[in-house]
Protein backbone atom coordinates (compact mmCIF):
# COMPACT_ATOMS: atom_id res chain seq x y z
CA UNK A 1 0.00 0.00 0.00
CA UNK A 2 0.95 3.49 -0.84
CA UNK A 3 -0.17 6.96 -0.70
CA UNK A 4 -1.41 6.46 -4.24
CA UNK A 5 -3.60 3.50 -3.56
CA UNK A 6 -5.61 4.97 -1.24
CA UNK A 7 -5.81 8.11 -1.12
CA UNK A 8 -7.61 10.36 -3.95
CA UNK A 9 -8.05 14.55 -4.25
CA UNK A 10 -11.42 16.46 -5.06
CA UNK A 11 -10.36 16.43 -8.50
CA UNK A 12 -10.58 12.78 -9.16
CA UNK A 13 -13.96 12.64 -6.83
CA UNK A 14 -15.49 15.12 -9.14
CA UNK A 15 -14.39 13.32 -12.75
CA UNK A 16 -15.50 10.38 -11.26
CA UNK A 17 -19.02 11.54 -10.08
CA UNK A 18 -21.04 9.49 -12.43
CA UNK A 19 -18.94 6.32 -12.35
CA UNK A 20 -21.18 3.26 -11.70
CA UNK A 21 -18.34 1.27 -10.24
CA UNK A 22 -17.08 4.14 -7.26
CA UNK A 23 -19.66 4.40 -4.68
CA UNK A 24 -18.97 7.46 -2.62
CA UNK A 25 -20.19 7.34 1.09
CA UNK A 26 -20.38 9.68 4.00
CA UNK A 27 -19.47 8.61 7.28
CA UNK A 28 -19.80 11.44 9.72
CA UNK A 29 -19.76 11.74 13.87
CA UNK A 30 -22.74 13.58 13.60
CA UNK A 31 -24.90 11.60 11.29
CA UNK A 32 -27.44 14.45 10.43
CA UNK A 33 -24.54 16.15 8.48
CA UNK A 34 -25.70 14.29 5.26
CA UNK A 35 -29.26 15.50 5.45
CA UNK A 36 -28.24 18.96 5.26
CA UNK A 37 -25.84 18.59 1.88
CA UNK A 38 -23.28 16.00 0.57
CA UNK A 39 -21.61 15.81 -2.57
CA UNK A 40 -23.70 14.54 -5.48
CA UNK A 41 -24.12 10.46 -5.59
CA UNK A 42 -23.47 9.81 -2.41
CA UNK A 43 -24.73 7.80 0.26
CA UNK A 44 -24.81 7.34 3.84
CA UNK A 45 -23.00 4.89 6.19
CA UNK A 46 -24.73 5.99 9.85
CA UNK A 47 -21.46 4.68 12.50
CA UNK A 48 -23.53 4.26 15.25
CA UNK A 49 -26.61 2.79 13.62
CA UNK A 50 -24.85 0.78 10.63
CA UNK A 51 -21.24 -0.19 11.94
CA UNK A 52 -21.81 -1.02 15.68
CA UNK A 53 -24.17 -3.95 16.92
CA UNK A 54 -27.36 -2.54 18.57
CA UNK A 55 -27.16 -5.08 21.43
CA UNK A 56 -23.69 -5.76 22.56
CA UNK A 57 -20.42 -3.41 21.91
CA UNK A 58 -19.10 -4.71 18.94
CA UNK A 59 -18.80 -4.38 15.45
CA UNK A 60 -21.65 -5.23 13.14
CA UNK A 61 -20.43 -9.31 12.04
CA UNK A 62 -20.24 -10.44 8.80
CA UNK A 63 -23.61 -11.78 8.21
CA UNK A 64 -24.44 -8.02 9.43
CA UNK A 65 -21.96 -6.11 7.29
CA UNK A 66 -22.79 -8.32 4.02
CA UNK A 67 -26.65 -7.41 4.14
CA UNK A 68 -25.47 -3.60 5.25
CA UNK A 69 -23.54 -3.27 2.01
CA UNK A 70 -25.65 -4.54 0.29
CA UNK A 71 -28.31 -2.71 1.14
CA UNK A 72 -26.41 -0.24 0.06
CA UNK A 73 -25.86 -1.11 -3.63
CA UNK A 74 -22.18 -1.83 -2.86
CA UNK A 75 -20.95 -4.64 -4.86
CA UNK A 76 -17.41 -6.69 -4.46
CA UNK A 77 -15.92 -5.13 -7.61
CA UNK A 78 -16.67 -1.39 -6.92
CA UNK A 79 -14.26 1.24 -5.66
CA UNK A 80 -15.49 2.71 -2.48
CA UNK A 81 -14.52 6.37 -1.66
CA UNK A 82 -15.32 7.86 1.63
CA UNK A 83 -15.27 10.97 3.40
CA UNK A 84 -16.79 13.01 6.26
CA UNK A 85 -15.95 15.79 8.99
CA UNK A 86 -13.80 15.63 11.63
CA UNK A 87 -10.94 15.20 9.39
CA UNK A 88 -12.45 11.86 8.12
CA UNK A 89 -11.96 10.32 11.77
CA UNK A 90 -15.01 8.38 10.96
CA UNK A 91 -14.25 8.06 7.07
CA UNK A 92 -11.13 6.26 8.67
CA UNK A 93 -13.22 4.23 11.04
CA UNK A 94 -15.45 2.82 8.39
CA UNK A 95 -12.34 2.52 5.91
CA UNK A 96 -10.81 0.10 8.41
CA UNK A 97 -14.18 -1.80 8.45
CA UNK A 98 -13.97 -2.13 4.88
CA UNK A 99 -10.41 -3.95 5.08
CA UNK A 100 -11.36 -5.64 7.95
CA UNK A 101 -14.03 -7.51 6.45
CA UNK A 102 -11.79 -7.96 3.14
CA UNK A 103 -12.93 -5.23 0.94
CA UNK A 104 -10.40 -4.92 -2.27
CA UNK A 105 -10.97 -1.39 -3.57
CA UNK A 106 -11.47 1.42 -0.82
CA UNK A 107 -10.15 4.75 -0.71
CA UNK A 108 -10.58 8.15 1.36
CA UNK A 109 -10.81 11.73 0.26
CA UNK A 110 -8.34 13.69 1.47
CA UNK A 111 -9.13 16.15 3.29
CA UNK A 112 -12.72 14.73 3.89
CA UNK A 113 -15.52 16.79 3.69
CA UNK A 114 -14.18 19.73 5.56
CA UNK A 115 -11.71 20.48 2.89
CA UNK A 116 -14.20 20.12 0.11
CA UNK A 117 -16.39 23.00 2.00
CA UNK A 118 -13.35 25.42 2.06
CA UNK A 119 -12.81 25.04 -1.75
CA UNK A 120 -16.74 25.94 -1.99
CA UNK A 121 -17.29 22.71 -4.12
CA UNK A 122 -20.68 21.20 -4.95
CA UNK A 123 -22.97 20.27 -2.46
CA UNK A 124 -26.79 18.74 -2.82
CA UNK A 125 -29.58 17.25 -0.90
CA UNK A 126 -30.78 14.85 -3.20
CA UNK A 127 -30.87 11.43 -2.09
CA UNK A 128 -29.91 8.72 -4.10
CA UNK A 129 -30.79 4.93 -4.01
CA UNK A 130 -28.60 2.48 -5.23
CA UNK A 131 -30.15 -1.02 -6.82
CA UNK A 132 -29.04 -3.50 -3.72
CA UNK A 133 -26.47 -5.59 -4.41
CA UNK A 134 -25.53 -9.59 -2.71
CA UNK A 135 -22.06 -8.75 -0.88
CA UNK A 136 -20.23 -11.05 -0.15
CA UNK A 137 -17.43 -10.35 3.30
CA UNK A 138 -14.62 -12.02 4.10
CA UNK A 139 -13.55 -12.99 7.87
CA UNK A 140 -12.76 -10.26 10.29
CA UNK A 141 -8.71 -9.73 9.22
CA UNK A 142 -7.81 -9.62 13.47
CA UNK A 143 -4.22 -9.07 12.26
CA UNK A 144 -5.50 -5.32 12.17
CA UNK A 145 -7.28 -4.80 15.47
CA UNK A 146 -6.04 -5.21 19.13
CA UNK A 147 -8.42 -6.55 22.24
CA UNK A 148 -7.58 -5.36 25.46
CA UNK A 149 -5.56 -8.70 26.21
CA UNK A 150 -3.15 -7.59 23.29
CA UNK A 151 -2.53 -3.92 24.75
CA UNK A 152 -2.08 -5.24 28.66
CA UNK A 153 0.49 -7.92 27.19
CA UNK A 154 2.07 -5.10 24.99
CA UNK A 155 3.30 -2.74 28.00
CA UNK A 156 6.65 -1.95 27.97
CA UNK A 157 7.30 -4.69 24.94
CA UNK A 158 5.65 -2.83 21.56
CA UNK A 159 4.84 0.23 20.29
CA UNK A 160 1.39 1.37 21.78
CA UNK A 161 0.82 5.26 20.12
CA UNK A 162 -2.08 7.64 22.39
CA UNK A 163 -3.54 9.58 19.12
CA UNK A 164 -5.60 11.28 21.75
CA UNK A 165 -4.92 15.20 22.63
CA UNK A 166 -2.41 16.21 24.94
CA UNK A 167 -4.90 16.57 27.76
CA UNK A 168 -6.75 13.90 26.90
CA UNK A 169 -3.11 11.43 27.75
CA UNK A 170 -1.98 13.27 30.94
CA UNK A 171 -5.64 12.62 32.19
CA UNK A 172 -6.96 16.71 32.48
CA UNK A 173 -9.36 15.66 29.36
CA UNK A 174 -11.97 12.45 29.57
CA UNK A 175 -13.04 13.22 26.06
CA UNK A 176 -12.84 15.14 23.22
CA UNK A 177 -12.97 18.99 23.87
CA UNK A 178 -16.59 19.06 21.59
CA UNK A 179 -18.35 16.59 24.45
CA UNK A 180 -19.32 17.25 27.38
CA UNK A 181 -16.29 15.50 30.08
CA UNK A 182 -18.74 13.70 32.61
CA UNK A 183 -17.28 10.10 32.83
CA UNK A 184 -17.16 7.38 34.82
CA UNK A 185 -13.91 5.67 34.21
CA UNK A 186 -10.36 7.13 34.75
CA UNK A 187 -8.23 9.91 33.10
CA UNK A 188 -4.84 8.87 31.79
CA UNK A 189 -3.01 6.58 29.11
CA UNK A 190 -2.14 3.11 29.27
CA UNK A 191 1.36 2.76 30.85
CA UNK A 192 4.29 2.95 28.52
CA UNK A 193 2.30 4.59 25.41
CA UNK A 194 3.54 7.32 23.66
CA UNK A 195 1.57 10.44 22.94
CA UNK A 196 1.33 11.44 19.41
CA UNK A 197 -1.84 12.90 19.01
CA UNK A 198 -3.53 12.36 15.43
CA UNK A 199 -3.79 15.27 14.78
CA UNK A 200 -0.05 16.20 13.94
CA UNK A 201 -0.48 13.17 11.11
CA UNK A 202 -3.06 16.39 9.59
CA UNK A 203 -2.76 19.59 8.47
CA UNK A 204 -5.40 22.37 9.20
CA UNK A 205 -7.31 21.55 6.20
CA UNK A 206 -7.71 18.08 6.75
CA UNK A 207 -5.67 16.94 4.30
CA UNK A 208 -3.01 14.35 5.72
CA UNK A 209 1.13 15.55 5.78
CA UNK A 210 3.47 14.13 3.26
CA UNK A 211 5.10 11.04 3.38
CA UNK A 212 8.33 12.13 4.83
CA UNK A 213 6.75 14.33 7.63
CA UNK A 214 5.21 11.25 8.72
CA UNK A 215 7.91 8.91 8.96
CA UNK A 216 9.63 11.88 10.74
CA UNK A 217 7.02 12.46 13.46
CA UNK A 218 7.11 8.41 14.44
CA UNK A 219 10.70 8.08 14.35
CA UNK A 220 11.40 11.48 16.30
CA UNK A 221 8.75 10.15 19.34
CA UNK A 222 10.79 7.01 19.23
CA UNK A 223 8.63 4.36 17.62
CA UNK A 224 10.05 2.04 16.14
CA UNK A 225 8.29 0.71 13.14
CA UNK A 226 10.06 -2.42 12.53
CA UNK A 227 8.29 -3.80 15.70
CA UNK A 228 4.73 -4.29 16.01
CA UNK A 229 2.72 -1.35 17.00
CA UNK A 230 -0.91 -1.14 19.07
CA UNK A 231 -3.13 2.39 18.51
CA UNK A 232 -5.84 3.57 20.44
CA UNK A 233 -7.64 6.48 21.20
CA UNK A 234 -11.07 7.12 23.39
CA UNK A 235 -13.58 4.78 21.07
CA UNK A 236 -10.86 3.90 17.80
CA UNK A 237 -11.78 6.21 15.47
CA UNK A 238 -9.26 8.43 15.79
CA UNK A 239 -6.78 5.70 15.94
CA UNK A 240 -8.37 4.60 12.77
CA UNK A 241 -7.31 7.48 11.42
CA UNK A 242 -3.23 7.01 12.74
CA UNK A 243 -3.74 3.16 11.79
CA UNK A 244 -4.59 4.58 8.35
CA UNK A 245 -1.26 6.53 8.23
CA UNK A 246 1.28 3.84 9.44
CA UNK A 247 -0.86 0.90 7.72
CA UNK A 248 -2.05 2.24 4.64
CA UNK A 249 -0.09 5.57 3.41
CA UNK A 250 3.09 4.30 4.81
CA UNK A 251 2.78 0.77 4.50
CA UNK A 252 3.84 -0.43 8.02
CA UNK A 253 2.30 -4.14 8.21
CA UNK A 254 2.27 -4.76 12.17
CA UNK A 255 -0.42 -1.96 13.42
CA UNK A 256 -3.01 -2.81 14.93
CA UNK A 257 -6.26 -0.10 15.84
CA UNK A 258 -7.53 -1.51 19.50
CA UNK A 259 -11.49 -0.11 18.91
CA UNK A 260 -11.98 -0.81 22.98
CA UNK A 261 -10.11 2.46 23.19
CA UNK A 262 -9.86 4.66 26.29
CA UNK A 263 -13.12 3.67 26.97
CA UNK A 264 -12.46 0.48 27.43
CA UNK A 265 -9.25 0.21 29.37
CA UNK A 266 -10.06 3.00 31.51
CA UNK A 267 -12.80 1.01 32.95
CA UNK A 268 -11.27 -2.04 33.48
CA UNK A 269 -10.13 -3.52 36.60
CA UNK A 270 -6.67 -4.70 37.69
CA UNK A 271 -4.90 -3.07 34.61
CA UNK A 272 -1.81 -0.03 35.61
CA UNK A 273 -2.67 3.20 34.51
CA UNK A 274 -0.39 6.05 33.81
CA UNK A 275 -1.71 9.97 35.01
CA UNK A 276 0.34 13.06 33.76
CA UNK A 277 2.70 13.66 30.48
CA UNK A 278 4.94 11.03 30.46
CA UNK A 279 4.90 7.52 29.04
CA UNK A 280 5.48 5.98 32.50
CA UNK A 281 6.88 2.78 33.55
CA UNK A 282 5.20 -0.49 33.42
CA UNK A 283 3.50 -0.54 36.71
CA UNK A 284 1.62 2.61 35.92
CA UNK A 285 1.76 5.96 38.34
CA UNK A 286 1.76 9.44 38.41
CA UNK A 287 4.36 11.93 36.41
CA UNK B 1 -30.64 26.52 17.42
CA UNK B 2 -33.17 28.93 17.25
CA UNK B 3 -33.96 31.16 19.79
CA UNK B 4 -30.09 30.74 20.65
CA UNK B 5 -30.26 34.13 24.00
CA UNK B 6 -28.20 37.13 23.02
CA UNK B 7 -24.12 36.80 23.83
CA UNK B 8 -24.39 33.17 23.01
CA UNK B 9 -25.88 29.73 23.48
CA UNK B 10 -28.41 28.62 25.92
CA UNK B 11 -26.76 26.35 28.56
CA UNK B 12 -29.94 24.71 29.17
CA UNK B 13 -29.44 20.64 29.85
CA UNK B 14 -25.92 21.34 30.88
CA UNK B 15 -24.59 21.00 34.47
CA UNK B 16 -22.04 23.71 33.66
CA UNK B 17 -20.93 22.97 37.74
CA UNK B 18 -18.93 20.58 36.74
CA UNK B 19 -17.81 21.59 32.83
CA UNK B 20 -15.01 24.34 32.10
CA UNK B 21 -16.94 25.60 28.72
CA UNK B 22 -15.87 27.54 26.11
CA UNK B 23 -18.48 28.95 22.77
CA UNK B 24 -19.08 31.74 21.16
CA UNK B 25 -20.34 32.88 17.47
CA UNK B 26 -19.13 33.48 14.22
CA UNK B 27 -19.65 36.41 11.82
CA UNK B 28 -18.67 38.23 8.92
CA UNK B 29 -20.20 42.07 8.67
CA UNK B 30 -22.79 41.30 11.54
CA UNK B 31 -24.04 38.26 9.60
CA UNK B 32 -23.41 34.50 11.41
CA UNK B 33 -21.54 32.43 9.14
CA UNK B 34 -22.96 28.94 9.28
CA UNK B 35 -20.72 25.41 8.18
CA UNK B 36 -17.17 27.35 9.44
CA UNK B 37 -14.77 24.97 11.28
CA UNK B 38 -13.56 26.38 14.86
CA UNK B 39 -10.41 24.36 15.95
CA UNK B 40 -9.50 24.69 19.76
CA UNK B 41 -5.77 24.40 20.50
CA UNK B 42 -4.13 23.80 23.86
CA UNK B 43 -1.71 25.86 25.53
CA UNK B 44 1.34 24.09 23.46
CA UNK B 45 -0.54 25.14 19.91
CA UNK B 46 -1.67 21.48 19.52
CA UNK B 47 -5.24 20.34 18.36
CA UNK B 48 -7.66 19.59 20.80
CA UNK B 49 -11.25 19.72 19.44
CA UNK B 50 -12.52 20.99 16.32
CA UNK B 51 -16.31 21.65 15.11
CA UNK B 52 -18.26 23.07 12.15
CA UNK B 53 -20.36 26.33 13.44
CA UNK B 54 -24.56 25.34 13.69
CA UNK B 55 -26.59 27.68 11.40
CA UNK B 56 -27.02 30.27 13.40
CA UNK B 57 -22.84 30.54 13.56
CA UNK B 58 -22.56 29.01 17.56
CA UNK B 59 -19.75 26.83 18.42
CA UNK B 60 -19.04 25.40 21.33
CA UNK B 61 -16.35 23.39 23.42
CA UNK B 62 -15.96 21.51 26.85
CA UNK B 63 -12.31 22.26 27.61
CA UNK B 64 -10.33 21.94 30.99
CA UNK B 65 -9.41 25.07 32.89
CA UNK B 66 -6.52 27.42 31.23
CA UNK B 67 -5.43 29.44 28.52
CA UNK B 68 -6.76 28.41 24.82
CA UNK B 69 -6.40 29.59 21.00
CA UNK B 70 -9.63 29.70 19.45
CA UNK B 71 -9.36 29.10 15.48
CA UNK B 72 -11.72 29.78 13.06
CA UNK B 73 -11.21 28.21 9.41
CA UNK B 74 -13.89 29.58 6.86
CA UNK B 75 -13.55 29.95 2.99
CA UNK B 76 -10.46 32.69 2.24
CA UNK B 77 -10.75 33.11 5.95
CA UNK B 78 -8.05 31.91 9.10
CA UNK B 79 -8.80 34.17 12.75
CA UNK B 80 -7.19 33.46 16.27
CA UNK B 81 -8.43 34.23 19.41
CA UNK B 82 -7.01 33.56 22.69
CA UNK B 83 -9.57 32.81 25.69
CA UNK B 84 -9.04 31.56 29.14
CA UNK B 85 -11.74 29.45 30.44
CA UNK B 86 -12.11 28.37 34.04
CA UNK B 87 -13.98 25.29 35.63
CA UNK B 88 -18.25 26.16 36.24
CA UNK B 89 -18.13 29.28 33.84
CA UNK B 90 -18.79 29.97 30.18
CA UNK B 91 -16.10 31.72 28.46
CA UNK B 92 -17.56 33.74 25.22
CA UNK B 93 -15.39 33.79 22.23
CA UNK B 94 -16.96 36.33 19.18
CA UNK B 95 -15.09 35.81 16.04
CA UNK B 96 -15.61 38.44 13.26
CA UNK B 97 -14.30 37.35 9.95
Amino acid sequence: MSRSDVLVDADWVEAHLDDPKVVLVEVDEDTTAYDKNHIRNAIRIDWKQDLQDQVRRDFVNKAQFEALLSRKGIANDDTVVLYGGNNNWFASYAYWYFKLYGHDSVKLLDGGRKKWELESRELVGDVIDRAPTAYTAKEQDRSIRAFRDDVATAIGVDNIVDVRSPDEYAGRLLAPAHLPQEQSQRGGHVPTAVSIPWSKAANDDGTFRSDGELTDLYQSAGVDLSTDTIAYCRIGERSAHTWFVLHEILGVTNVKNYDGSWTEYGSLVGVPVQLGDEPGGPEGGVS
Amino acid sequence: MCGATVGGLTTEGIDVAKETIIQGVVSRSGEPVGGAYVRLLDKGGEFTAEVPTSATGHFRFFAAPGSWTVRTLAPGSTVDHSVVAEKGSVAEVSVEL
